[in-house]
């Protein structure tokens, strides 16, 4: 045997395919609410799924292209705007319209970019959230959608997605679904492909990376755009749960970026598991901690600054460091074989470092 | 005549602007800290004037000489318990950290002091003023803000340019390691920035709370104008971020008198033509 074939890379571990295995139950399970949760407990659930998409959305943003934005509810707004927009003036169907808000999403996100890019580290930051008060206060110069004190959608856009109420709160509840789960899939396949390892190379090292000829720009400015399309598809979905937007509810920075990021940094930044662990734990926190108000968002506050300053990588991180667990396969390991004669070929897993994570 | 009124009120705005901004340039050039909670702790300053006010039963422009000691105290302690733990190569941490912070003292503030707006009376020296030639009237009240504005700004420069702890401040600022083998103690460094940052919090917060309603929820839009200022003006520059802040509020204003709805959206694009135009600001001093 020549050397060469002594060593192969290989991402799925064990545990990645039992997790695939479980995901795929819970997912069927998930499918089939309609039959078996009460109405309350599905307008709960899909909150969840839009929650976990939209921190999926920022972690890839900001856990691995290294963008981060205060600024999200831009294109969560955006999303919803031209959802209503679409539906009462174009007559789209809503279940159309919401690609197509994704699709409005990255193209007003190629000029943001274009112009933010130029802020760098922190700064960037705030730029983005100066862009989401451009949009704020420009959604409320839009008479036509009510203005400063929004608008509601009209009844018949909303009878239009299912005749009785029973279907239609199922159909927006198997689309939130489907869209935490096409966005934990889209994230995927782009952290597996060739992009995905210059991000993670970027995320690790900037200089390094930029010396192995990885054109930074290029691979940040791809992130936001298609970051914000995604954001913006959400950002119409959860309109479209709440039946009515305004400008203030659609841009807000608490519910679209607060609490996102508080997520993210709970769960574990730069990991897809993260965003999933904190997403639970935050609707946990909120079930049993919401009646007490301002109080609950000071607790949240400092759990996320206790988080960051004692345990940066966020609880998954800190799963991981221990159990080198990783349950969605995504890391690439290098596994040694060793062809013992005549005995059966043994994989030795984790025989060195993972290369990439 | 009213489009040099809107002007002169926009330019007299903008050192209130600047010293919404001087703070957050003041530590971004030491330690290249972004604070996030900085339009909060303005908020939070001028509840303190309040209270101080109210209980003292005093002007508010004197609540200054308690409320910025105590901010410089907030800041000093903020620094070496929490923010020093932040500081690196990774931007990641100071901004999350900080942005937590911004979310506890919007809430704090929020359960202490409810969601009413509340504001400060000057008393008569809030009406007075001057007459200018042309039949315009200049008050006396944003007249001394933007007075103080400038001084501040003027003093801030000569500490920073003149003074042992700009020395000192320059120093870290440029190689943090050397600093530290040449006997300065980076820690106590960064809090003394801190805490000359929060003094002027403590001014701007005040003097925001006489001149309008604030509430819980306003260091948001504080931090943006202020962050605005300074990108205009360049990073590091502290003359250019009070042109900054003046080029904010004339074009607030501008834009004010054109359409009333159109005040901040005129200033958000004024600041993002000038990122378009000159990324780097219009007097750009040191690199982001």
């Amino acid at each position: 045997m020549n050397t060469t074939g002594q060593y192969t890379v290989v991402r799925f571990t064990p545990a990645s395919r039992i997790a695939a295995a479980v995901a795929i139950v819970i997912l069927i399970a998930l499918a089939l609410a309609p039959w078996w949760a009460g109405r309350a407990d599905m307008r709960l659930l899909s909150e969840l799924f839009l929650y976990m998409a939209l921190a999926s959305l920022w972690n890839l943003l900001a856990g691995y292209a290294g963008l981060v934005s205060v600024g999200q509810q831009a294109f969560v707004g955006f999303g919803g705007y031209c959802l209503f927009a679409f539906t009462m003036f174009l007559g789209l169907s809503p279940m159309a319209a919401i690609p197509v808000a994704g699709l409005a999403g990255a193209l007003i996100a190629v000029p943001v970019a274009v112009l933010i890019f130029r802020l760098r580290g922190a700064y960037f930051a705030i730029g983005t959230w100066v862009i989401a008060e451009v949009f704020r206060l420009g959604a409320a110069q839009v008479s036509a959608l009510g203005g400063g004190s929004g608008t509601s959608l009209p009844v018949s856009i909303v009878r239009s997605i299912a005749d009785s109420r029973a279907m239609r709160e199922a159909t927006t509840y198997w689309m939130a679904l489907g869209m935490v789960v096409v966005v934990l899939a889209l994230v995927c396949v782009l952290l597996r492909s060739r992009r995905g390892v210059a991000l993670t190379a970027i995320r690790d090292n900037e200089l390094a990376s930029q010396s192995l000829g990885i054109d930074i720009w290029r691979a940040k400015f791809f992130v936001y755009v298609v970051t914000a399309a995604l954001t913006a598809s959400v950002g119409a979905l959860i309109f479209l749960q709440k039946l009515r937007i305004s400008p203030d509810a659609a841009f807000s920075v608490n519910d679209w970026t607060a609490f996102v990021i508080f997520i993210v940094v709970i769960g574990g930044i730069g990991t897809i598991e993260g965003p999933i662990i904190g997403t639970i734990i935050f609707f946990l926190l909120r079930e049993t901690l919401a009646d007490l108000g301002a109080v609950y968002l000071m607790i949240l506050g400092l759990v996320a600054i206790v988080i960051m300053l004692r345990a940066p990588k966020g609880i998954w991180g800190f799963v991981r460091e221990r159990t080198g667990l990783d349950l969605f396969a995504l890391t690439r390991r290098v596994v040694e074989r060793r062809p013992a004669a005549g005995q059966n070929t043994e994989n030795k897993e984790n025989a060195h470092e993972p290369q990439a994570t | 005549m009213d489009w040099v009124n809107a002007i002169i009120q926009g330019i007299l705005l903008g050192g209130l602007y600047a010293l919404f901004a001087a703070g957050l340039s003041l530590i971004f050039g030491v330690m290249r800290l972004v604070n996030i909670a900085h339009g909060d702790l303005i908020v939070l300053a001028a509840f303190l004037g309040l209270t101080v006010t109210t209980a003292l039963g005093i002007n508010p422009l004197l609540s200054i000489v308690i409320v910025a000691p105590v901010m410089g105290l907030i800041g000093y302690a903020l620094q070496r318990l929490v923010l020093n733990r932040t500081l690196g190569d990774d931007i990641l941490p100071p901004l999350l950290v900080t942005f937590g912070l911004s979310v506890i003292i919007q809430n704090g503030l929020l359960e202490i002091y409810s969601a009413d707006p509340q504001k400060m009376s000057a008393g008569a020296i809030e009406t007075a003023s001057v007459g200018l030639p042309g039949g315009l009237n200049l008050g006396i009240l944003p007249l001394i803000m933007f007075v103080t504005a400038v001084v501040i700004i003027g003093a801030l420069q000569w500490v920073f340019y003149r003074s042992a702890w700009g020395r000192a401040f320059r120093a870290t600022s440029d190689n943090q390691d050397i600093a530290q083998l040449m006997g300065l103690n980076k820690s106590h460094v960064f809090g003394l920035a801190m805490a000359l940052s929060l003094v002027v919090v403590a001014v701007a917060g005040i003097f925001l709370g006489v001149r309008t309603s604030f509430d819980p929820a306003a260091g948001p839009g504080r931090l943006i104008f202020g962050f605005e200022a300074v990108i205009i003006g360049g990073l590091g520059n502290l003359w250019g971020t009070l042109a900054g802040g003046i080029i904010l509020g004339v074009s607030q204003n501008i834009g004010a008198q054109i359409n009333p709805g159109w005040q901040l959206l005129a200033g958000h694009i004024a600041f993002l033509v000038i990122l378009a135009v000159r990324p780097r600001g219009l007097f750009p001093r040191i690199d982001g």
